[in-house]
Parts: structure tokens; C-alpha cells; sequence
């Protein structure tokens, strides 16, 4: 047997010999890989998720609205006033080069009426290129056009959430004749389910219809042209922060807010949104690791006592190698071997754990998992790197022993 | 030619808290090539210290010993590692053979610590415990060995590197006098045919008689190195 290989060897052995306190020693490094590895999973499904709801929203989408975050120092919500219009909108997109395409949305919220069943939803007014803007599709049925919006047709699209509300499983809204608001509006359309957004509204829940419609028959505003947000999409995600200094500017203007005042309206950049939540999600993952580290360092203290243990059981058989010719360094890499094959094992089993309990947590818990190949085999390594660090110690106390001493040891 | 070992004016000096323990006090011994010793005195009386010394397992504190012609008495540890590797055979009272480890394996530590290249390793292991007359028993581990064959084990190891030197310390203190005497006589057949020179401690006459020169130790001290006529005892 050559060297590495007789080490090694002796190593395993050594393991085999006392399997249930093996096991037993690595639970502590099983259990804190499997934390990583599941952890690190559930954090990026979590993250993979938010990522495709703000997505949800549309893409390279800036979103317009009424009111100043701040006023005077006083913080007011969104669309806390009515500072926005069709002109507005319009203006952004004959005068902003970086915004691809505009629509804005003005809504209530309605009783819709259905034969016997009702719903309380949002009523929202819009033109047809919601429809890009927010890259939404219909399910069935089809958008409202142009003469739809010049005729201001009583015609709506519903929601899914609207539709489980006032339809039988089964039931073809399409053709249907609905009352909003009393006045009865003929179902042209379906929109495609796109879920919650990423502060937990449900987008399904709508009536939407024409713009015009909405202000003339349904809404009943006072002054016409008023809008309750814009939305403006840029063709590539490199034109937002531009196409955001353009409407501010073209804003600035149109409204004659002076150097110095606040805002009337606010630009929301989704992708700031996104990656706000990105880095909220990632402190996250980022203190549930700490956590599981937590126990893979625990894992190696139990390792260390292990192997203390280990090396004072083994005095003599140690004593013996000296006396035959084994060198400090071989009694060292001897013990650092067991101890980092100890964790090395561990860390796989508790890798194959990690991924075992990721499938559990997406089945049962119905959460978004993606598991990372980049922090499996990093916890991998970690966990041999704890045994090389906790090992060392032992091992060294067991390259130091005195030959004589150790070969009378009893 | 210079003897195998030259020892002059050896001390060993412990410290056991403020206190020095003189364990050796000035000991001077040559021991040629081929020579069979025995080392006899009561406990306390520095033969075990002169061991440890002689294999290289200890330092001294002051004096010289020369081995095979090499000042191994101010050698770094790993450097007495190799000298215990190449040079010297052990053969302990309790075997010391490592538990679970086949007879073969254990055989061959020496020489998977002397860097042998590994075919070699089995056919030098092979050999030795062949000429032990455990050619059958290689794939044993000890706890199913008698304790004359593990001490014959024991000495396949301790010579499978070819030492020049073999130091036995107690080869009979755990065996009973029929196995006792078959150690002897294997230890008397290798110094006969093969010229190895050993060194023997032990504080039994007749195990003493199998040597051809018998040294005694009191105090720290050689107080008797006489010749003895082989079969005297």
C-alpha cells in the first residue's frame, strides 16, 4: 500500500469501526448542509417567484402616478390626487423617444351582476394598448378596439377572478350580458390568469373596458380626462432610467411645477421594485444561512471532541507507527484524514438530505423551490474545509505525542 | 572497523517538576556487528531509559552514540524517525501489532513508511512472514493469532526492512515457557544464520542465557558486561 492510500484507507476504517458514533458525530454536519442546501433552494424559489410576478405587471414597464411621495415633508399615498390625464399620457407618447408605448387606467371600484350572483371588483377604463403595455393576453374572446373606444360600446373583458365569481364551472362568459353598475355590458372577452402582484393584489380581480365607457357610462367623473396611473413600456430594459428622465422633465413642464417644488406625480421604475425585493429576499436567505452555518459549525466541534477521543483511544497504535518510522507530518495527515473524511461523508449525506427535503417542502408546502448547483457544492466543500479546521487540532495533538510514552500508554 | 554502536559517557537527565532524575549516569558501551547481548537489571535501574535510547526513541542528554557509523544522539525527531525505519527492528512484551490489521499489513508498515515501492512492499512482507512460518496466516488479524504467532508477526515486522540492529524488549513477558522458548529460538537462529545483532532485555536468567553477553544495569549505571558461553544457563 502506498502512503495516501494506506491513510485513507486506515481512515475508513477507523469510521467503520464505530459506525453508530460516525453517524452519530456527523448528524451535526448532515443536518447543517441539508439546512443550507434547502434553505438556499426555498430563498431562490422565492426570489424566482417575486421576479415573475413583478414580470407579471409587463415588461420594462414604468408605471406613472398621481401625487408626490412627499408633500411639504408629508408623505401621501399614490393617487392621493387627481393630477394626471388622457393629455398627459398622450404627451409622453408623441414626446418621450425612449417610451415605447403608453396607457393609463382609470378605475372604481363596482357591484357587477350577473343572473343571480354578484361581485364587488375593480372597474378599470383604459385604450387598446393596454393590452401590449401590460403584455396580457386574452383567454378567450377578444380585446376591445379602437371603435370600441371611439363608439364608447358598453363591451368589457372580465377577469378570472371575476368569472369563478359569477360563473358556473363550465359556463362560456363570452357573449355574456352583465350589469355594472346597472348598466348591462356585453362580455367580448377573457383575460389570461396573471396571478398576484408582488405586494399580494389580485390582478384577476377586473372588469376592464374602454376608457371611454368607463368615463361616460360607468365611472360618472366630474372632469373628463382624468386618469388614476400611466403606464409606459420602453422597448429594451436599457431605455427605462431614460425614459423615466423624459417623463419627469416632460411632466415638469406640462404641470409648471417651479425648481424646488414637489412633484404632483410619481415615477415608479419596476425594476427598482424588483430589485428592491431581490435584496429584501437575499437578507433573508441570507440569515437563514447564517443559521444553518451555525450548525455546521456546531457539527465540527462535535467532530473535534470525536476525534480527541479518537486519538487517545489510538495512543498506542499511534506509539507503534512512531516506532516503526511514521513521521510527525504522517500521524498528522492520518488524523486530518478521518476527521475531513468524517465530514466529507456527512456533508454528502446531508447534501442528498437537502435535496430530499427541498422536494418534501415543494409538495407539501407548495413553495417555489430552485435548487443551486453553486451552493450544494459549496456546501459541500465547506463542510470538508470544517473538517480539515476541527481535525487539525487533534491531529496535531496526535503528531506531537512522545513515541515512548504513547507505546506504554494503556 | 568501527563497531556497530559506540556509545560514550551517555546521560539521561528527566525533570520531574524542579527535581532531575538522573535515570542514566555516564554509560559507555560498544556492541559490535553480529552480536547477541542480553540486558538485565531490576526496574529503576535505567535498561528501559537505555533502550528508549538505543532505538532512537529518546534523546540524550549529553554523551554520544554512534550507530552504524552515524551521531544519532542529536537527531531532529523526524530524523530518528528514519533512523527507527532503516536501521532498527522493535519487538515489544505486547506484541504491539495494530488491531484489525491483517498479519501482511501489519508486516508491511515499515515499509509503507520507508517510501518501498509498493510491489516490493508485498513481496518483502510476503517473505518475512514466510520465513516466520506464517506463510498461511498473512490474512489474519491478531485476535485470531496465538500470542506466539503474533509475537512472530511481531518480528517479521521488526526485520522486513532489513534492520541492522534488533531491539527486543520483554519478547517473552507475555508468553508461556513453551512459546517462550520458540521465540528464542527464532530470535538465536537469526543471529546464528543471518548475523543479526540483538539486543535483549530481560530479567529472566534463562531467557538471558540465549545471549552470548550479558550486561547489567544498576543506579543508572553498567555494573557488569561479561561473555557468557552459549547453553551456560
Amino acid at each position: 500500500m502506498n502512503l495516501l492510500r494506506m491513510t485513507l484507507v486506515t481512515a475508513l476504517r477507523a469510521l467503520r469501526r464505530n459506525k453508530l458514533r460516525s453517524a452519530l458525530t456527523m448528524l451535526g454536519i448532515i443536518i447543517g448542509v441539508a439546512a443550507v442546501v434547502t434553505m438556499v433552494s426555498i430563498g431562490r424559489g422565492a426570489d424566482w417567484a417575486v421576479q415573475q410576478q413583478i414580470r407579471s405587471l409587463g415588461n420594462n414597464l414604468l408605471m406613472v402616478l398621481p401625487g408626490a411621495t412627499t408633500a411639504n415633508g408629508v408623505r401621501s399615498g399614490w393617487g392621493s390626487a387627481s393630477t394626471l390625464s388622457v393629455a398627459d399620457a398622450n404627451a409622453i407618447q408623441k414626446e418621450c423617444p425612449a417610451v415605447a408605448e403608453v396607457t393609463y387606467v382609470k378605475r372604481q371600484v363596482v357591484q357587477v351582476v350577473y343572473g343571480n350572483q354578484n361581485w364587488s371588483t375593480s372597474a378599470q377604463g383604459s385604450n387598446p394598448a393596454y393590452r401590449t403595455v401590460r403584455d396580457w393576453n386574452v383567454a378567450a374572446g377578444r380585446f376591445f378596439d379602437d371603435r370600441d373606444e371611439a363608439g364608447a360600446r358598453p363591451v368589457a373583458l372580465l377577469g378570472q377572478t371575476v368569472v369563478d365569481h359569477l360563473f358556473e364551472p363550465g359556463e362560456d362568459p363570452v357573449g355574456a350580458v352583465i350589469r355594472v353598475k346597472e348598466v348591462p355590458f356585453e362580455v367580448i372577452g377573457v383575460l389570461a390568469r396573471k396571478g398576484q402582484t408582488a405586494w399580494g393584489q389580485d390582478q384577476d380581480d377586473l372588469v376592464l373596458m374602454p376608457f371611454s365607457t368607463a368615463e361616460r357610462r360607468v365611472l360618472g367623473t366630474q372632469i373628463l380626462g382624468n386618469v388614476d396611473m400611466i403606464f409606459a413600456s420602453t422597448a429594451v430594459a436599457g431605455d427605462i432610467p431614460a425614459a423615466a428622465r423624459e417623463i419627469t422633465a416632460l411632466l415638469h413642464e406640462r404641470h409648471r411645477i417651479q425648481p424646488g417644488h414637489d412633484d404632483d406625480f410619481t415615477v415608479r421604475n419596476l425594476n427598482e421594485i424588483a430589485e428592491a425585493s431581490r435584496s429584501a429576499s437575499q437578507v433573508m436567505t441570507n440569515l437563514l444561512l447564517s443559521v444553518a452555518s451555525i450548525s455546521l459549525l456546531v457539527g465540527g466541534i462535535g467532530i473535534m471532541n470525536i476525534m480527541l477521543v479518537s486519538v487517545t483511544e489510538r495512543t498506542r497504535e499511534i506509539g507503534v507507527r512512531l516506532a516503526v518510522g511514521a513521521r510527525r507530518r504522517h500521524i498528522l495527515l492520518q488524523f486530518l484524514v478521518e476527521a475531513t473524511a468524517l465530514s466529507m461523508v456527512g456533508g454528502a449525506a446531508g447534501l442528498l438530505l437537502g435535496v430530499g427535503s427541498t422536494e418534501v417542502v415543494a409538495r407539501l408546502a407548495e413553495w417555489p423551490t430552485l435548487l443551486s448547483l453553486p451552493a450544494a457544492a459549496a456546501a459541500f466543500l465547506f463542510s470538508g474545509a470544517v473538517g480539515v479546521f476541527f481535525g487539525y487540532y487533534p491531529a496535531r495533538a496526535a503528531s506531537r505525542l512522545d513515541p515512548i510514552a504513547a507505546l506504554r500508554y494503556e | 572497523m568501527e563497531p556497530l554502536i559506540v556509545i560514550r559517557d551517555l546521560w539521561r537527565i528527566y525533570h520531574v517538576g524542579d527535581l532531575e532524575v538522573a535515570a542514566l549516569r555516564g554509560v559507555s558501551l560498544d556492541v559490535r556487528a553480529g552480536e547477541f547481548v542480553a540486558v538485565m537489571g531490576a526496574s529503576g535501574s535505567g535498561k528501559s531509559t537505555f533502550m528508549n535510547l538505543l532505538g532512537c526513541l529518546d534523546q540524550p542528554t549529553r554523551g554520544s552514540y554512534r550507530l552504524a557509523g552515524r551521531d544519532v544522539a542529536t537527531l531532529s525527531a523526524d530524523e530518528r524517525a528514519h533512523i527507527r525505519n532503516r536501521r532498527i527492528g522493535f519487538v515489544f512484551q505486547s506484541f504491539n501489532l495494530l488491531p484489525r490489521t491483517t498479519a501482511l499489513e501489519n508486516v508491511e508498515l515499515p515499509l509503507v513508511y520507508g517510501n518501498v515501492p509498493l510491489g516490493e512492499q508485498r513481496v518483502r512482507a510476503r517473505a518475512a512472514l514466510a520465513a516466520m512460518g506464517l506463510a498461511e496466516w498473512e490474512n489474519h488479524v491478531p485476535s485470531q493469532l496465538s500470542g506466539g504467532q503474533q509475537q512472530r508477526v511481531a518480528i517479521a515486522r521488526a526485520l522486513v526492512n532489513r534492520p541492522s540492529l534488533l531491539l527486543a524488549d520483554e519478547p517473552t513477558g507475555n508468553l508461556d515457557t513453551a512459546t517462550s522458548v520458540e521465540i528464542m529460538e527464532v530470535l538465536r537462529r537469526l543471529h546464528r544464520d543471518e548475523g543479526l545483532t540483538i539486543v535483549l532485555v530481560t530479567h529472566e536468567a534463562d531467557i538471558a542465557a540465549y545471549a552470548e553477553r550479558l550486561i547489567t544495569f544498576r543506579d543508572g549505571r553498567i555494573v557488569a558486561d561479561v561473555p557468557r558461553v552459549e547453553g551456560a544457563a
